[in-house]
């Protein structure tokens, strides 16, 4: 049976059953919707050497979310969970900008970038605890992240004195508000924290030994691998990224929140790295599909606006197409509704390697009402 | 002799997976009150067929008769209430639940709607009691070794909530013998001809041919996905059955009994002194020289494996110390162990082995990264020549490095955890039942394989339920029972199977 037509079905269940093909079909589809409401959606203007377009806000004001999701993928592919990524969010954004606010010289290169790293080190230090917590104390990562998620905006309430901080300072301004070679300048800040995680990942043997101890923890034990190790760097990891989109967020309205920034994104940034096709149960995991995950999600809040769905149904509108993207994902529900052509790749009707998919669409379907839009 | 009506028939069973035809066009018949062995090689589909039948693939091809009227099982839960009992090839129980709780799990007895937990425990208990297990079934499972467990799965297809067999029309054992001894091998047979003698039709696959000629009244094989043949057993001998599932003659079982062991080992290279653990093993002395091969021998439960774990800092010891080489090493955790090149591969493949999301190349490599470090990955030229050797080496089958683990077949899997430490080429590999539902002549391939790395001085650790094989390969054989290493045996002509078993029973001290 060689027809042509044979060997297109084979490219096109080929295509199907790649492991992007349904996040980035769902992508597609929702940024379509956008035409009839906003015809000219897809249409990128140069204004005052910057570029404008609904697809640059996208990603512009989808930033965070994907530094947040790609730090979370690598967490969750180790079988943990990191709830206190907002909260380092928080902390990371009111400790930057209080020293800022507390120099005389907003301006100053080195002023700007020390607060920074008094950021960034906050965020190390609560990955470390986390870490710490989960890898020595072993405590169920859903309950040691608690602790932060809880804790740390009190801590950030604490450095803003409750207050909202604002700053005045035109070098911070640029990460999450400035251009650079016509682009918002944090869409460069997300290509590179992507791309050093792809490397560190891909390029190094971190990838494999996440994907073994999230697979196996007991197998990767026996096997030599230092699992604590491991485990302390990507929580540490995690908390940098969320710190980095602390940053960006406090950069871009030039002010700093301990109560409102950052909040509920841990479950925005899970959500889009289970669209992404990371199972919460841990092993294999997809950088790209995140992306395009926490992509999807910021698309959706696009659209919500965009066709004018009423502020009181938003949260549903949302979850419903939540839910969607997570049947869609299933290849048991594929074959129920689509037929064979778009099945289950194994074959397997009901057996345990369909175990991942259930686990999916029970948190997302959790997380999603409670979602804030951003 | 005129022949009843099959209870269950499969006529012209097909199932594909991408890239692989597993079955094709098969046909399979079991008839009520007779023991019927599937039989192949590993890889052949013999499992597939399995699952196929309860439902847990679905069919790409086929009908499936059962007491005469055409049936498809969705899922095992519909397969087992119509009355087709099923053990799966790896042990599919909640291990952190009771002993008790897994036999009844799903099917609890209840009244009112709550949970009789005394009757279940006691229920249990007199089932457990019956094969003739020792065990407290309120502990949890993973307190039990993988024989234990695998009886216990057992135990809960033959028992439906209301008594033993009852209702029961088909019972499925997929390899249920595999790390079994021969003690717990004859309860399972007793209870299996007391089911047959009910009328109960048993499909049985095994990799033990003594015991397929000792239990079957007849026998399907398979080969590479197809039927080869249906035959009575008394009607083919084992010279036929293995060039059936082979498609040629094997001699490779002769070959190994004239390969002399090598004579001459070298100094020692690892010494255990009064090395022990509470509820593991009693404390112990061990020497293993350099390119020795050192069987342990002992009935199940006497603490082999407990003892290969201390040795691997896979359990921390209470007492003693471990030098290698002449130098004292702490050994608390595997990382210690593979630090000074010791090896171990262990029995239960499933938890504590392979990482099933994993490629097949991934999982070979892991052992060697994990030593390597993550900042250190093995060049990919490197790494592929290396998987492409082992592969070929132990024949795994497909032989495709990018295959999931989780997709091989049972024997193939236990090939590429042994890959996966064969590559870090250790001073001393420790095998906990290496040849786990490998097929005859991989089997006969793996013995061959630890003499020549003993001859190439590499010291192995051997432990094996079947004492021949232990027998057959080891230069000193460790006896052990209740968790205590009684004896330490030396090979040697005078020393048989039958007095390995004298001392097991007997205890005595060297
Ligand atoms: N879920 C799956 N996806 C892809 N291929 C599979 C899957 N399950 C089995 N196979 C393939 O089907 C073939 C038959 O496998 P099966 O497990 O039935 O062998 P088996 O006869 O039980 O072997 P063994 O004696 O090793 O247990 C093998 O080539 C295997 O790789
Ligand atoms: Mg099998």
């Amino acid at each position: 049976m060689s027809t042509p037509s044979a060997a297109t079905t084979s490219r096109w269940r080929a295509l199907t059953h790649h492991h992007l093909f349904w996040p980035v079909a769902v992508l597609v589809a929702l940024l379509l919707v956008n035409v009839p409401f906003t015809p000219d959606f897809f249409s990128i203007k140069m204004t005052d050497g910057h570029l404008y377009g609904s697809l640059v806000s996208i990603v512009l004001f989808g930033s965070p979310l994907i530094l947040v999701a790609v730090g979370m993928t690598l967490v969750i592919a180790t079988g943990g969970i990191d709830l206190s990524v907002g909260a380092v969010v928080a902390i990371t954004g009111a400790l930057t900008c209080s020293y800022i606010s507390d120099q005389a010289d907003q301006n100053a290169l080195s002023a700007v970038f020390l607060a920074m790293g008094v950021g960034l080190v906050a965020a190390v230090v609560c990955g470390l605890w986390n870490g710490f917590l989960v890898a020595r104390m072993g405590i169920q990562p859903i309950i040691a992240t608690l602790i932060i998620m809880v804790a740390g905006r009190g801590v950030a309430q604490l450095i803003t004195d409750g207050q909202i901080i604002t700053i005045n300072s035109e070098p911070y301004k640029l990460i999450g508000g400035g251009y650079w070679l016509t682009l918002p300048f944090s869409i460069f800040v997300v290509a590179v924290v992507v791309a050093v995680t792809v490397a560190l990942t891909r390029r190094t043997a971190l990838g494999l030994l996440v994907e073994s101890v999230g697979g196996n923890a007991e197998a990767s034990r026996l096997v030599g691998i230092r699992s604590r190790r491991i485990m302390i760097m990507v929580y540490v990891f995690c908390a940098v990224c969320a710190g980095i989109a602390g940053l960006m967020i406090s950069s871009n309205t030039s002010a700093a929140d301990g109560n409102n920034a950052g909040l509920w994104i841990e479950l925005d940034a899970i959500l889009a790295v289970v669209i992404g096709g990371t199972s919460l149960l841990g092993g294999r995991f997809s950088i790209g599909g995140t992306v395009i995950g926490a992509l999807v999600i910021q698309t959706l809040t696009t659209t919500i606006y965009t066709i004018g769905v009423p502020t009181q149904t938003n949260l549903v509108f949302k979850a419903v197409v939540v839910i969607v993207v997570c049947l869609l994902q299933s290849p048991k529900f594929r074959a129920k509704v689509f037929g064979a052509k778009f099945g289950p790749k194994s074959g397997a009707a009901s057996g345990g390697s369909a175990a991942a998919e259930p686990a999916k669409t029970v948190t997302t379907a959790e997380a999603a009402p409670k979602m804030e839009v951003s | 002799m005129a022949e009843p009506r099959p209870v269950l028939e499969m006529t012209g069973i097909v199932k594909e997976f991408p890239g692989v035809r597993a079955l094709s066009g098969v046909d399979f018949r079991l008839f009520p009150g007779e023991i019927h062995a599937l039989m192949g090689e590993n890889g052949a589909g013999k499992s597939t067929l399995i699952k196929v039948l309860t439902g847990v693939y679905s069919l790409d091809g086929g009908t499936i008769t059962l007491d005469g009227t055409s049936v498809r099982f969705a899922s095992p839960l519909q397969a087992q209430q119509a009355g087709i009992n099923t053990v799966y090839q790896e042990v599919n129980l909640c291990p952190n639940l009771s002993v008790a709780e897994n036999i009844f799990i799903g099917r609890e007895p209840t009244r009112f709607g709550r949970i009789q937990w005394k009757r279940m425990r006691k229920e249990a208990a007199e089932l457990v009691d019956r094969l003739g297990l020792d065990i407290d079934v309120t502990a949890p499972l993973s307190a039990y070794p993988l024989a234990v467990q695998q009886l216990v799965a057992i135990v809960r297809s033959v028992s439906t909530g209301d008594g033993e067999g009852q209702g029961t029309k088909v019972l499925v054992l997929d390899e249920p013998t595999s790390s079994l001894d021969r003690d717990e091998v004859l309860e399972l047979f007793r209870l299996m001809r007391r089911l047959k003698d009910d009328g109960v039709a048993i499909l049985f696959v095994s990799h033990f041919l003594d015991q397929i000629y000792e239990i079957c009244d007849r026998m399907t094989v398979l080969r590479n996905g197809t039927l080869v043949g249906e035959h009575m057993v008394s009607d083919l001998d084992q010279v036929g059955l293995i060039q059936l599932m082979i498609g040629k003659e094997l001699d490779k079982l002769e070959e190994l009994h004239e390969h002399q062991l090598r004579a001459d080992v070298g100094e020692t290279l690892l010494h255990a002194e009064g090395l022990g653990r509470t509820g593991g093993i009693a404390p112990f002395d061990l020497e293993i020289k350099k390119g020795e091969v050192v069987g342990l021998a002992g009935l199940l439960g006497s603490g082999r494996t407990e003892l290969a774990r201390l040795l691997f800092g896979a359990d921390q010891p209470d007492s003693g110390k471990v030098t290698v080489g002449g130098k004292q090493v702490p050994m608390n955790a595997p990382n210690d162990a593979i630090g000074v090149g010791v090896a171990f591969c262990s029995e239960n493949r499933k938890a504590e082995g392979l990482v099933p999301d994993l490629t097949v190349r991934e999982n070979i490599i892991l052992a060697l990264q994990a030593a390597r470090g993550w900042t250190r990955p093995i060049p990919a030229a490197q790494r592929d020549e290396l998987v492409a050797k082992y592969i070929k080496a132990l024949d795994i089958r497909p032989a495709n490095p990018e295959a999931r683990v989780g997709q091989l077949s049972g024997g193939n899997q236990q090939k590429v955890l042994l890959a996966r430490w064969l590559i870090t080429q250790p001073k001393l590999l420790i095998l906990d039942e290496p040849t786990r539902g490998i097929d005859i002549g991989a089997k006969a391939e793996i013995q061959k394989l630890v003499v020549s790395l003993s001859e190439d001085g590499m010291s192995v650790l051997y432990i094996a339920a079947e004492l021949e094989e232990v027998l057959r390969l080891s230069h000193t054989i460790g006896v052990l029972r209740d968790r205590k290493l009684v004896a330490r045996l030396t090979n040697g002509p005078e020393i048989t199977t039958s007095r390995i078993l004298e001392t097991i029973a007997s205890g005595e001290h060297q």
